[in-house]
């Protein structure tokens, strides 16, 4: 059964606290006990307590499949790509390396890449992800557009981010302040600006610090 | 912004048509991928079942026509003088056929086998002071009195020639092949 199509997994991480709510709560999955396919990432832990908490995009060209030489990545009908068929995957970590948002999980012991999946055993049969029905500041949330626009009045979905040269289409939202004039989030943009606090650039491919952009 | 349902985008944006042929063989939707290995799957099924039932079919109908072998008239092959008590000759019955073997057991008592070993078709040998017959290509042996094997690969029992002694004749009437 497919996940329906009115709800859909927005991502606010300007809302994140860093609670790590979303990371016990996947890892009480019985399919993947004890490992959390949902990571944390600190975005500049010397002087913010900013977090992100990274769930599978569910990209529309999805880069594991597209890396995936046994042809063991699939996405169902409702646009979730699902963990490695376990027949065809040969453990690899091509795409553990290749996926943008660093979601795929290798699972050594059995050999197989797991990764989040939305929670496809509840969100086709109507239930949240386990990760959204136990946020607090609900900066995973799993609901309907209308929901959304009704709840977060001064932010805008976007589904369009560019990585570098590589431009993603996904089925998962990010929530970004509706001032933002671009309708794509530009994840890499923030290597090539001085962090905050930061007196040095962190793009180290750079000669010199830039401050003029 | 709404994704409706997942749509195939390659990489580099282009149309499915422009696309390389194995991105159709290898398709990231797992509707495509499962479904057709599941039609191949139920083509498979569906044809393999039915040869199975066709050749059961022609196996049943083969046995049922072969059941019904014409009876052969009686025909004379031997003379009971002609061979001495243990002596072997060959001879078809019907004319035609593969050769069969007749052996003297006894002053009035003949025994006729086919000569074709049942595991591969070779000549038997009688050995008659061992009351056997011997098939030298991989050491089978038939007990010579009903034909039914005793040691080595065959398996089968040789098909037996019904004799009938009239007088100092021997004529063969019926060919007795084994079931199974």
């Amino acid at each position: 059964m497919p996940v329906p199509d009115r709800y859909e997994f927005f991502i606010d991480p300007a809302r994140c606290i860093g609670c790590q709510s979303c990371l016990q709560a996947c890892a009480e999955c019985d399919t993947h006990k004890g490992q959390s396919m949902i990571q944390l990432d600190y975005v500049d832990r010397e002087s913010s307590t900013q977090t992100v908490p990274v769930v599978c995009m569910h990209c529309d060209s999805p880069t594991c499949a597209e890396v995936c030489p046994a042809d063991a990545i699939k996405r169902t009908e409702d646009g979730v790509v699902q963990t490695a068929r376990k027949p065809r995957c040969i453990a690899c970590n091509n795409c553990v390396l290749a996926c943008p948002f660093g979601v795929p999980k290798m699972d050594t012991g059995a050999s197989l890449m797991m990764k989040c999946d939305m929670c496809y055993d509840r969100t086709s049969v109507g239930l949240k992800p386990m990760c959204a029905s136990v946020c607090p500041s609900q900066a995973l949330m799993f609901g309907t557009r209308e929901e959304i626009a009704r709840l977060r009045p001064r932010s805008k979905a976007g589904t369009t981010l560019q990585l570098g040269n590589q431009t993603i289409h996904t089925k998962v939202n990010v929530m970004v302040p509706d001032t933002t004039a671009s309708h794509i989030v530009d994840v890499t943009a923030a290597m090539y600006e001085p962090a905050i606090g930061h007196e040095m650039l962190d793009d180290i491919f750079s000669e010199h610090m830039d401050t003029g952009e | 912004m709404a994704t409706d349902g997942p749509h195939d985008v390659s990489p580099d944006g282009r149309p499915a048509d422009l696309q390389p042929r194995w991105r159709r063989d290898f398709p990231i939707e797992s509707a495509q991928d499962d479904y057709v290995s599941r039609r191949e799957l139920v083509k498979f099924m569906v044809l393999t079942s039915g040869a199975l039932v066709v050749g059961q079919l022609w196996l049943a109908l083969k046995t049922v026509l072969s059941g019904r072998a014409p009876v052969l008239p009686a025909e004379a092959i031997a003379t009971v003088n002609e061979l001495a008590v243990g002596g072997a000759k060959t001879f078809q019955f019907p004319a035609g056929s593969s050769p069969r073997l007749l052996v003297r057991t006894g002053d009035t008592s003949f025994v006729a086998y086919d000569q074709q070993c049942t595991h591969l078709l070779c000549p038997v040998i009688p050995v008659s002071n061992e009351g056997r017959l011997h098939c030298p290509c991989h050491n089978g042996s038939f007990d010579l009195a009903t034909g039914r094997p005793i040691s080595g690969p065959p398996q089968r029992p040789l098909p037996r020639v019904i004799l009938d002694v009239r007088g100092d004749t021997v004529f063969a009437t019926a060919v007795e092949t084994p079931a199974s």
